[in-house]
C-alpha cells in the first residue's frame, strides 16, 4: 500500500517556558515491509540536534528549542510504501541481542494474573505459542478506548478486563516472558479505515522474538499481525520507552497541553 | 567562571548582609517600641515588619508582637527566611559549594559564624542580651568582608561577591529608611517634635551611622538631612548612591574582563546618573516613601538584570 | 601466645603476627622484619606515645580543617564524619608493587575489552565462554549504547580494583569498580597529611609520590575527547551535588585539575551539543567525567524523575557530540557475578594468563555450586551480587547460627542474588591502637587510570578493620584509612 501520513503534536504551555528538548522516533524503520518515498519532520523554532541509529535500529533525532516559548508544533508529513510480510520484521539492523529484551519494566511487570493468563497457554513450538499468547491478551482485555491511562501497567490493564492497544502489548510482552520469549513494544501508525478517520491511527503492537524467524509482530487490539496498512517506527522495553515523542520542557511555569492531529490514508494514486 | 558558582558567591554576600541588617532592625525595633508613641507598642513592631515585608509570616507564626517572639523570629527562626540564623546558615551553605573558590580566611569567617551560631542556638536564651546578640552579627559580617577584601583573588568572583553585597545594602537601607514611614503615620503637628527626632537617630544609630551623620551635617536632625545622608552622600558607606555606584563599578569591572556590555551594567550607569543630579528637595516634593518604593523596585530589576546576563548562563 | 591472641602489642620490638596462618605485611609470619618496613620499625620506637597522640590529634584536626569528612564507596551516614585516619603507613617494595601493577593494568584492560565486546558483537559470549544470560539480562547492561564505540573504545576510565592479600606472593582480587570509584581523594590527603606531619620519613624512605595522580586523570580524560572537538578539550566534573557524601572528593578533583565541577543543572542541551551556562554564557562541554549513576544521566533517557541530569544527553553521547567517563553502560562489567568470569576475559582478549587471580566464587545461580554454598555456610562469605558497602553480607565464621539460618533461606528464596567465596585471612598491617601498635586487617584499592595510556599511579586506597579481628574494612563498620606507599627501586 502507499500510505500518506499526516501528524500533528502541538504542544502548548500555559506559561512561557525557557527552553524545549526532544528525541525524535519518528522516522519509519528501515526494513523489508515498508520503503519511505517521502519523509520530513519539522519542530517550530527548533534547532536539529543528535542523530544516530540506536542499539535498536531505530533512528533517533533530537531537537532543541530555546525559550521562551508558549507553543512547539511538531509536524510529520510523508508518505511510505508497504508491504505484507505477514509480521516478520525482516532486513532491520540493529545492535542490541533479543536476550536484552526478557527484563520488565514497571509497565511490564508480572503479577499472578498475568501469570496465570501465560501458563493458560502450553508451550511448545514458539511461533504458533506466540499466536496463542496474542489471542489470548485480546481475550482476556476488551478494546474500550479511555478506560485506561498512558500510565496504566499491564497487570492493571488485566484486572480491569478492558484497555486500548498500549494495555495489550504491555500484557502480550510480560506473558512472552513468562515463556522466556523476549518481547518488545513497537509504536508506530496504523491505516484504519478508507476514512483515514483515527480508530488509533497513532498505534502500538508488540513484537516477540522467535527462533529461525526473528522478531515478529503482533496486534493482539486488531488481533492480527501487522501487514501492509502498519507504519512501524520504533521499539523499546514499553511504552513510555519506546514513545515516538519523548521530551522535557525546563522552566515550567503552569500546566501543559498537547493536542494530536493525525491522519493516515491510502494515497490517491 | 560557571554562572552557579558566580550566582553562590553573590548569594554569599546577600545573605551576610542580609543577617546584619535583620540584626539592625531587631536592635531599632527595640528602641523604638521603648518609647512612648501615639499608637502603642504593638503597631509599632507591626509597622517594623511591615517595612520589611514579614508582617504576613510573623502574624501567622506567633500573632502578637511581644518582644520574645520578635527577637525568635529575627534572629532564630528558621521559618524566617530572612531570620539571622537563616541568612548565615544559607551563607555558609553557599559558601561550602564553592569553597574551592574561596580563600580559606573567607571559608573560617563563614564557617566560624556558623559553628558560633550553632552554639548560640542550644544557650539558654534568657542569658542572651539583645545587644550583645546584635554586637554578634555585625561582627561576623565585618570579619567576612574584611577577609574577602583581605584575601581574595581580584577576578570575577569578587565582583560578583561584591555585587551581591552592595545590591542587598542598597535593597536594606532603603527599608530600614522606609521604616520611619511606616512608624509615622503622618501627622503633621508631629512632623519635626522632639519625638520626630528620637525615632529619626535611632534609625542612624542602628545603621552605625549616626556619629558620622553628626561630623558630616551637624545640628538639627531632619528628615531631609538624613535623606541627603543615606541616599545622595556619596560618602555614606550605606547611601544608595555608593550602593548603585559601587555595583556599577563591578559591572563595569566584569564588562571589560568580559570583553562585552552587558544589560545590568547599562541599567546600572543610569541609575547612578539619575542619583547624581538627584536633589533632596524633589525626593520630599515627591514623597520620601514613594521615593524609596521606587528604589527598592529599581535595585530589584537591577538584580534581576545581573541575573539573566550572568547567572543563567544563556546570555550570548 | 594469649597475648598474640588478644592483637595487641605495646611498643617496642616488633614481633608476632595477628595469629596463625595470618601474614602481616611487617613482620611475616613470625619474628622477620619485611625489608620494605625496615625503616619503620625505628620510627615506631622513637616515637613516644605522647607524641603519638599529639601527632594523631594534629592528624584528625587537619581532615577536619580540609574538610575531608565523607564516607567511601557511597556508603551514606553523615556526612560531616570524619574516617578515622591511622598514621603506620602501608608499604610495597617497588617489586611486589611492579608485579600488582602489571595484573592491575592487565584487568582494566581486559574488561574494556569485554566492554566493547558486549556493546558490540558480543564475541565472548558466542564462543561460549561466558553466559549471555549473564550479561544481557543484567540490569546495567544498557540497551541504549548497543552497537557504540565509545571514544578509543574505552568504558571504563577509573578502574578501582579491590585487592586483598594473604601471603608475601598471594593477592586476590576482591571486586572490579569500573563506574566510578570513589576514595582516591583519602589517597591524596592521607600522603598530604603524612608528609606534612612526618618529613622525615620521606628523607628516610624513597617513597613514589602519587601528586600527579589529578594530572594524569587530566590528561586521560582529554586523551578520550569526542573526534568532533577541535583544540583543548573543556573537561567538566558532573556530581550530584554538595549534599552527596563524595562531594568533598568531587570538588577536591575538580581543583587540582583545574577543571569545572558541575551540577546537572549547570549543563544545557542546545543542538549538538553540551553546554556548561558560564558567567560568559554558554560555554560547549567536550568530556564529562561524571560521579553519578547511569540512571540518572538524563531524565528523557532513563529516569524521568532525575533531578540531578540533563536532558538530551544520552542523545548528544550517542551522536558523538560529548564524551561520558566512564561511559553509559560500564556497570556491567563490575557485577559481583560478571567478577568471576574476568580471568576468562584475560584469557579471551589478551591471549594471557592472569596475572592476578580472583578470589574462588561460587555462584549460588548454578545448582552444584548452591548445594556446596548451603553445606558450607558457617566457612563461607556470602555476597549479594548487587549489594555494596558491606551490607547484605554473612561472614560465616563469625556469624551466629541464627543469622547463618536467615542467609540460609534467603540464599534459596534467590539463589541467583547471592555469590559466596571462603573466609580469606586477610594480611595485616600494624595499626596504632588505643595499647600501642597492633596488627589489622587490609585491604587495597588502586585506581587505574585508561585513556590513550594505561596508567597507575603507585598508591592506592588501603583500608584497615581497625576492630581487633574485624574482616570488615568499610569505614560504615569501624574501617579507616592508611597512607600507601610504594619504594623506589
Amino acid at each position: 500500500m502507499l500510505l500518506d501520513v499526516d501528524h500533528l503534536s502541538l504542544y502548548r504551555y500555559a506559561a512561557p517556558v525557557r527552553s524545549v528538548v526532544q528525541s525524535h522516533r519518528l522516522t519509519p524503520s528501515r526494513c523489508a515491509s515498508q520503503k519511505v518515498v517521502q519523509w520530513e519532520v519539522q519542530v517550530s523554532g527548533a534547532t536539529k540536534g543528535a542523530g544516530f541509529t540506536d542499539g535498536a535500529g531505530d533512528a533517533i533525532q533530537a531537537w532543541t528549542v530555546s525559550g521562551p516559548v508558549t507553543e512547539v508544533a511538531v509536524t510529520v508529513r510523508g508518505r511510505v510504501e508497504t508491504s505484507d510480510t505477514a509480521g516478520v520484521l525482516r532486513s532491520h539492523r540493529e545492535s542490541a541481542p533479543p536476550e536484552v529484551y526478557l527484563r520488565d519494566t514497571p509497565a511490564t511487570a508480572l503479577d499472578g494474573a498475568l501469570r496465570d493468563l501465560a501458563a493458560g497457554v502450553p508451550g511448545g513450538e514458539t511461533l504458533s505459542m506466540c499466536h496463542d499468547l496474542s489471542h489470548a491478551v485480546a481475550e482476556a482485555i476488551a478494546y474500550r478506548p479511555g478506560t485506561t491511562t498512558g500510565r496504566t501497567t499491564a497487570a492493571e490493564a488485566l484486572a480491569q478486563g478492558m484497555g486500548v492497544c498500549q494495555d495489550h502489548a504491555h500484557a502480550l510482552i510480560a506473558c512472552a516472558r513468562v515463556h522466556e520469549v523476549p518481547a518488545r513494544y513497537v509504536s508506530g501508525y496504523l491505516f484504519a479505515d478508507a476514512s483515514g478517520a483515527a480508530h488509533e491511527a497513532a498505534h502500538a503492537w508488540a513484537e516477540l522474538f522467535v527462533p529461525g524467524l526473528g522478531w515478529v509482530g503482533f496486534d493482539p487490539a486488531n488481533r492480527c499481525c501487522p501487514d501492509d496498512r502498519y507504519i512501524r517506527l520504533g521499539s523499546g522495553f514499553d511504552a513510555s520507552a519506546a514513545a515516538p515523542i519523548r521530551g522535557i520542557a525546563r522552566g515550567m511555569a503552569g500546566d501543559g497541553a498537547l493536542d494530536v492531529r493525525l491522519s493516515v490514508v491510502a494515497a490517491q494514486q | 567562571m560557571l554562572s552557579r558558582t558566580a550566582e553562590n558567591l553573590y548569594w554569599i554576600a546577600r545573605y551576610m548582609e542580609r543577617a546584619d541588617t535583620s540584626a539592625r532592625l531587631l536592635e531599632v525595633g527595640s528602641r523604638i517600641s521603648l518609647l512612648p508613641s501615639a499608637h502603642g507598642y504593638r503597631s509599632e513592631w507591626d509597622s517594623l515588619l511591615q517595612a520589611c515585608g514579614m508582617a504576613p509570616g510573623f502574624a501567622a507564626k506567633y500573632g502578637d508582637p511581644v518582644q520574645r517572639n520578635l527577637e525568635s523570629w529575627l534572629f532564630f527562626d528558621r521559618d524566617n527566611p530572612s531570620s539571622v540564623a537563616s541568612c548565615i546558615t544559607a551563607a555558609r551553605e553557599n559558601g561550602r559549594i564553592v569553597r574551592t573558590a574561596l580563600t580559606s580566611q573567607v571559608w573560617d569567617a563563614l564557617n566560624t559564624a556558623f559553628q558560633e551560631l550553632k552554639r548560640l542556638e542550644r544557650e539558654e536564651r534568657s542569658s542572651l542580651e539583645l545587644s550583645q546578640m546584635t554586637d554578634w552579627v555585625m561582627r561576623h559580617a565585618a570579619m567576612l568582608r574584611g577577609a574577602i577584601d583581605a584575601t581574595l583573588l581580584r577576578d570575577d568572583g569578587f565582583n560578583f561577591l561584591n555585587i551581591g553585597y552592595y545590591l542587598e545594602r542598597c535593597d536594606n537601607t532603603a527599608r530600614l529608611m522606609d521604616v520611619k514611614y511606616y512608624v509615622l503615620l503622618p501627622r503633621v503637628d508631629f512632623v519635626g517634635s522632639g519625638l520626630d527626632n528620637y525615632q529619626w537617630t535611632t534609625l542612624l544609630r542602628a545603621m552605625g551611622a549616626h556619629r558620622a551623620f553628626h561630623w558630616a551635617y551637624g545640628g538639627e536632625v531632619t528628615a531631609s538631612k538624613i535623606a541627603h545622608f543615606l541616599i545622595l552622600n556619596p560618602q555614606s558607606p550605606r547611601a544608595l548612591i555608593t550602593c548603585i555606584a559601587g555595583t556599577a563599578n563591578h559591572l563595569n569591572r566584569l564588562s571589560k574582563a568580559y570583553g562585552r556590555a552587558s544589560q545590568s551594567q547599562a541599567m546600572a550607569a543610569e541609575m547612578l546618573a539619575r542619583l547624581e543630579e538627584e536633589t533632596v528637595d524633589r525626593i520630599m516634593d515627591e514623597g520620601l516613601h514613594e521615593y524609596l518604593t521606587g528604589c527598592i523596585r529599581e535595585t530589584a530589576a537591577l538584580g534581576q538584570a545581573v541575573h539573566e546576563d550572568f547567572f543563567s548562563g544563556e546570555a550570548r | 601466645m594469649a597475648a598474640q591472641s588478644s592483637g595487641i602489642r605495646s611498643v617496642g620490638p616488633l614481633q608476632g603476627g595477628a595469629g596463625p596462618n595470618i601474614f602481616d605485611e611487617m613482620t611475616g609470619t613470625g619474628s622477620e622484619l619485611r625489608p620494605p618496613y625496615a625503616r619503620l620499625q625505628d620510627w615506631v620506637q622513637s616515637m613516644p606515645r605522647e607524641l603519638r597522640n599529639l601527632k594523631q590529634a594534629e592528624a584528625e584536626e587537619l581532615f577536619r580543617r580540609i574538610g575531608i569528612t565523607f564516607a567511601v564507596y557511597g556508603e551514606g551516614g553523615d556526612p560531616d564524619r570524619l574516617i578515622p585516619f591511622d598514621m603506620f603507613p602501608r608499604v610495597f617494595s617497588a617489586l611486589e608493587w611492579s608485579k600488582l601493577s602489571r595484573g592491575i593494568k592487565q584487568r582494566a584492560r581486559a574488561l574494556n575489552a569485554f566492554l566493547v565486546d558486549v556493546y558490540g558483537r558480543g564475541e565472548i559470549i558466542r564462543a561460549g565462554r561466558i553466559p549471555g544470560r549473564l550479561v544481557y539480562h543484567n540490569a546495567a547492561y544498557e540497551k541504549e549504547v548497543a552497537g557504540f564505540v565509545p571514544p578509543k573504545g574505552i568504558y571504563s576510565h577509573v578502574v578501582g580494583i579491590d585487592i586483598v592479600r594473604t601471603g608475601p606472593d598471594q593477592f586476590y582480587v576482591l571486586e572490579d569498580n569500573c563506574r566510578t570509584p570513589s576514595g582516591v581523594s583519602y589517597m591524596l590527603e592521607s600522603r598530604e597529611i603524612m608528609m606534612r606531619m612526618f618529613p622525615e620519613l620521606f628523607r628516610g624512605n624513597r617513597i613514589e609520590p602519587v601528586d600527579n595522580y589529578s594530572e594524569v586523570l587530566r590528561r586521560t580524560l582529554a586523551s578520550v575527547a569526542p573526534a568532533k572537538c577541535k583544540g583543548e578539550p573543556n573537561i567538566v566534573i558532573l556530581t550530584p551535588g554538595h549534599f552527596n557524601s563524595a562531594y568533598y572528593e568531587h570538588s577536591l578533583l575538580a581543583d587540582l585539575m583545574g577543571v569545572d565541577l558541575v551540577e546537572g543543572q549547570d549543563l544545557f542541551v542546545d543542538g549538538e551539543f553540551v553546554y556548561a551556562r558560564t558567567t560568559q554564557g554558554p560555554k560547549r562541554v567536550d568530556v564529562i567525567y561524571r560521579r553519578i549513576d547511569d540512571s540518572f544521566l538524563d531524565p528523557l533517557c532513563f529516569r524521568p524523575d532525575s533531578m540531578v541530569g540533563v536532558a538530551g544527553l544520552m542523545d548528544v553521547y550517542r551522536a558523538g557530540g560529548v564524551s561520558i567517563c566512564s561511559a553509559p553502560g560500564a556497570g556491567v562489567a563490575d557485577d559481583k557475578a560478571v567478577y568471576t568470569y574476568v580471568p576468562e576475559m584475560v584469557r579471551f582478549y589478551l591471549g594471557e594468563e592472569p596475572l592476578l587471580d580472583n578470589v574462588p566464587t561460587w555462584q549460588c545461580g548454578k545448582a552444584d555450586d548452591l548445594a556446596y554454598v548451603l553445606d558450607k555456610l558457617p566457612e563461607l562469605v556470602v555476597k549479594e551480587v548487587h549489594g555494596s558497602g558491606g551490607y547484605g553480607m554473612l561472614v560465616g565464621p563469625k556469624a551466629s547460627k541464627a543469622e547463618i539460618e536467615v542467609f540460609r533461606n534467603l540464599i534459596q528464596a534467590k539463589p541467583h542474588n547471592y555469590i559466596a567465596q571462603p573466609t580469606l585471612a586477610l594480611s595485616t598491617v600494624p595499626t596504632f591502637v588505643e595499647e600501642g601498635v597492633a596488627p589489622r586487617h587490609v585491604d587495597l584499592r588502586p585506581y587505574c587510570l585508561v585513556g590513550e595510556r594505561i596508567e597507575l599511579v603507585p598508591g592506592g586506597l588501603t583500608r584497615v578493620a581497625l576492630k581487633e579481628g574485624s574482616l570488615v574494612v568499610n569505614s560504615s563498620q569501624g574501617g579507616g584509612v592508611k597512607d600507601t606507599w610504594v619504594l623506589a627501586e
